[in-house]
């Protein structure tokens, strides 16, 4: 285990804040190169259908234009689908830009104009005429959700919901007390500050390298080596720095197709950007269908617990969350029944947008939990705490640790629970009524295989390097922690090295495994450095460490120190030279325990506490104070910790009251494409935010004791808000996002 | 910048601006906005695009000392005019004020908007209207920041203010 000392556990400031705030960070499309062309993408006006005539020749004869690329001169590429496949792609068939006449949905790509300089691409763009021929096309969910089905094939990494337990719908029946609900979510888009965008840098020789805005650099240079057959010797991929994500770049997206294919095909360098209306052309959040039913015993004890959730996936590929797991991983009830469906509409695939699925069960089944409350008279945390499970019943196994009770009881008390009136409507100030709600989070701590390499060399510094990705997390800096510590280096003696495919492996950065998987890896080859450094030291004549094991060793200042004796001691600079080396290098490979994955389930879990303010004759909420209390075991950096639970926590109050992509279903297109009418909540919209991270000892869920914190925030903070706008006005509304006009329009 | 194929045309005009403090002589084509001009023609990314509408911030600039949104901007209007971009702060290796008390409250997580926020903070530190958290927070509302790191940039820009003050009231006594 890690020790917290001095570095690890300690509130540090970004390693790489000084590259923010001055402007120097390089983004994907800051990326220079010689000879640089830009290309502009052209996108489908109707849904579904087919290109019947493209007439590029205005465009290709503007001064400055290289090449308009379309489905009719596209340069060869990979045949088959699967070749497509990326390292996180769900089961079907990818799309394939350009691949031929077929339109699959409204934005898609079906041009790509290149030329001289950026304004002349755009330009020339808009002189491409593209006629087609329209099919009928279905994008509303509420029309589809009838031929919704179970997804024959799982996806990856996704767990299907488990078998039913006892007989759900006969105890609900017979339930003294019974609630049924459906709960619904609208469609999210990621909308990451930075547009997505690549640059690939032609290298001459066939060879590229590529600055791709990608939460993993090898989940692109496996693609792009498999798209266009090179071999990944000439594709290097390097992003150091990624203008948010959240879920976006996970999979490589159609800008780095385009790009590759000019590049290679005009042997010149070339930069694809998306412009914001085009954000909104790949990837969303499905919107979902819940519905749920508690029935219970009048002290609150749960008897039946459905849920079933609805959700959206485009026609090429089942998209999978988990999205009804959460209901029976949170609460015991003799009779479970959990069903997962998905509807196909002619959209692009959704994807894993922060916590994906999470936010939307629990959601769900957090606000039926506060019906259930005050159908039964009971505090809803003490709702929850009779309810509360031992052990992971869906898998039937024992939690690694879980100190969601200390969350409940740490959170109130900071919030001041027990001074709620339970009543609603019974809290006002002025012509304000005032809200209380509160509701558990829980996201899934995850470990994957990573590989990592420390390198020391004789002035004192120390690199330690792993593929994957800093999205703004603070994967640099954790990482810099950790190496400081485990070879007692000031951080400013450490630099970690990410996001370039030449590093070792790693898998993407997401789901909140980074800091576990990257962190154990870096501690791990850190660890044979120190071995390798104390053998130096005892090659020493009358060596002060001679005897001692490494565990008995500190590492600190720069030396090597005899715990039980500080007086021995070696600097690890005079035992490299002892060891006559200028330089130690070690790379090592870790993996879950799988004797711990047979045996435990590892979760982090929260309580949110919500207060807002509604003003009862316009209906304009303000979420005014969130208490957000976290066990996610240890905790590497209070401060980034902090940071990423506040942004959890607006993204949360987004999803309760902003967040929300208008699609109009007689043209199958979403409509509110950019910032000013696709709302996220600016300064203003956000208040006191309180994080709590209450201890948690974790020596299971991984090597470090760290269960990761990118999910968590949102998970339950948009039902503590709606749970808190119910108490407020006593109005339950059960579609997100929660707008003035269903505030005013809904009946108490 | 003037190996540009879109500058070395005939419809490209002279416009002077002095930028970070220095003086340049630029050709720029009428419909280029400041945005373009900073990062395609001169290099200056650190002004970052991130919805080219106005809607977001993250292009903020100083124009003549007044925060503006360069994507709005034409850059052919700008003649004679003092233009600060984010890479304009740091004198000598040294953070601006705001710079440093972004870094220390954690005021940014991915980085892409932290830019125009920094800019954005600065003018309104000079504007002189905000005195409270809720005006703070008003008064950043153009800047949007999808990381969510509103609470810190709401401290770090409290934590400049009050140093302000305090370097004012020094003055005064």
């Amino acid at each position: 285990m890690l020790k917290n000392d001095p570095h690890i556990g300690s509130p540090r400031n970004r390693v790489d804040g000084p590259s923010k705030v001055t402007g120097t960070a390089k983004y994907a499309a800051e990326f220079e190169a010689p000879d640089l062309a830009y290309g502009y993408v052209v996108s489908s006006s109707v849904a579904r259908g087919r290109i019947s005539r493209i007439d590029a020749g205005d465009a290709e004869a503007v001064p400055g234009v290289l090449k308009v690329f379309t489905h009719e001169n596209r340069p060869r590429t990979a045949w088959f689908s699967h070749n497509y496949q990326d390292e996180v792609a769900p089961p079907g068939k990818p799309f394939r830009p350009l691949y031929d006449n077929e339109i699959q949905y409204s934005g898609q790509p079906v041009a790509l104009v290149v030329a001289d300089d950026f304004e002349t691409a755009r330009y020339a763009a808009s002189l491409v005429r593209v006629d087609y021929e329209a099919e009928p096309h279905e994008t509303d969910l509420r029309v589809v959700r009838a031929k919704a089905y179970v997804p024959p094939k799982k996806r990856s990494g996704i767990t299907p919901p488990p078998k039913p337990r006892g007989d759900a719908m006969k105890a609900y029946s017979e339930a003294p007390v019974r609630i049924w609900g459906e709960y619904a979510i609208a469609t999210e888009h990621h909308n990451p500050m930075e547009p997505h965008a690549t640059t690939v840098v032609w290298q001459g020789d066939g060879k590229i390298t590529v600055h791709d805005k990608i939460q993993g650099a090898l989940n692109t240079q496996g693609y792009v080596a498999n798209v266009f057959g090179l071999s990944k010797d000439d594709v290097r991929v390097i992003s150091p720095f990624i203008g948010g994500a959240f879920g976006s770049g996970l999979r490589p997206q159609y800008q780095l197709f385009l790009a590759v294919m000019a590049a290679l095909d005009l042997e010149r360098s070339v930069r694809v950007e998306l412009t914001r209306d085009q954000m909104f052309t790949f990837v969303h959040r499905p919107e979902t269908i819940n519905t749920v039913g508690l029935g219970a015993n009048p002290d609150g004890t749960l008897l039946a617990l459905k849920h079933e959730a609805v959700a959206v996936t485009s026609r090429f590929e089942d998209y999978q969350e988990v999205v009804v797991n959460w209901s029976s991983l949170l609460y015991h009830a003799d009779n479970v029944e959990l069903t997962y469906k998905i509807a196909q509409v002619d959209t692009y695939t959704p994807g894993d947008m922060r916590a994906p699925g999470a936010p939307l069960g629990t959601f769900a089944v957090e606000s039926a939990m506060d019906e259930l409350a005050y159908a039964t008279g009971i505090d809803p945390v003490q709702l929850r705490l009779r309810n509360y499970t031992e052990r992971d019943e869906n898998e039937n196994k024992a939690y690694t640790s879980k100190e969601l009770r200390a969350c409940y009881q740490v959170g109130a008390e900071r919030f001041g629970w027990s001074k709620r009136s339970a009543e609603p409507r019974s809290m006002r100030e002025g012509r304000e009524l005032i809200g209380w709600g509160m509701a558990t989070g829980v996201w899934e701590a995850q470990m994957n295989k990573t590989s990592a390499r420390a390198v020391l060399t004789i002035d004192g510094k120390l690199e330690v390097a792993t593929a994957t990705a800093d999205i703004g997390t603070g994967t640099y800096t954790i990482l810099t922690q950790i190496g400081a510590d485990a070879l007692g280096l000031p951080m400013e003696n450490v630099t970690a090295l990410l996001a370039d495919s030449a590093l070792p492996k790693s898998p993407v950065e997401g789901g909140s495994w980074t800091a576990a998987s990257a962190g154990t890896a870096v501690d791990a080859a850190c660890r044979i450095v120190r071995e390798q450094l104390l053998a130096y030291a005892q090659k020493m004549d009358g060596s002060p460490l001679a005897d001692a094991m490494i565990d008995q060793v500190t590492f600190t200042n720069g030396s090597m120190v005899l715990t039980a004796d500080p007086s021995r001691s070696v600097t690890l600079v005079a035992a490299m030279k002892a060891g006559g080396v200028d330089r130690i290098e070690a790379q090592e490979t870790v993996s879950p325990s799988k004797i711990n994955q047979q045996s435990y389930s590892a979760y982090t879990h929260s309580a949110v506490f919500a207060e807002v303010r509604v003003d009862e004759e316009l209906g304009v909420v303000r979420v005014t104070r969130i208490v957000n209390a976290v066990a996610a075991g240890r905790i590497l950096n209070p401060k980034t910790a902090r940071s990423q639970i506040l942004g959890g926590v607006v993204w949360g109050i987004s999803m309760a009251l902003h967040e929300e992509t208008f699609t109009d279903h007689n043209l199958g297109r979403f409509m509110n494409h950019n910032f000013a009418e696709y709302h996220v909540p600016v300064n203003a919209d956000i208040h006191d935010i309180d994080v709590i991270f209450v201890d948690e000892h974790d020596d299971k869920a991984s090597p470090i004791g760290v269960k990761g914190l990118g999910e968590i925030g949102i998970v339950g903070t948009a039902a503590a808000v709606a749970n808190a706008i119910y108490h407020a006005t006593g109005k339950r509304i059960r579609d997100l996002p929660i707008t003035i006009d269903k505030i005013l329009a809904a009946q108490e | 910048m003037n190996e540009s194929p879109m500058t070395a045309s005939s419809d490209a005009l002279d416009v002077t601006v002095v930028l970070n403090g220095e003086t340049r002589q630029l050709k720029v084509q009428p419909w280029t906005t400041v945005l373009d001009l900073l990062r395609l023609d001169l290099g200056l990314t650190g002004t970052k695009k991130g919805c080219d509408h106005g809607q977001c911030g993250a292009c903020t600039v100083l124009i003549d000392g007044q925060r503006v949104n360069s994507c709005l901007q034409l850059a052919v209007m700008q003649d004679g005019r003092e233009i600060t971009t984010i890479e304009g702060l740091a004198r000598d290796g040294q953070l601006h004020a705001m710079q440093q008390s972004f870094v220390e409250h954690d005021a940014f997580q991915c980085g892409y908007c932290t830019p125009g926020q920094i800019m954005s903070a600065i003018a309104l530190i000079q504007e002189g209207r905000a005195r409270t958290r809720d005006e703070i927070r008003e008064y950043m509302s153009g800047n949007i920041c999808r990381c969510g790191a509103y609470p810190n940039i709401v401290d770090a820009i409290e934590d400049v203010l009050a140093q302000s003050g305090a370097n004012q009231r020094e003055a005064a006594e």
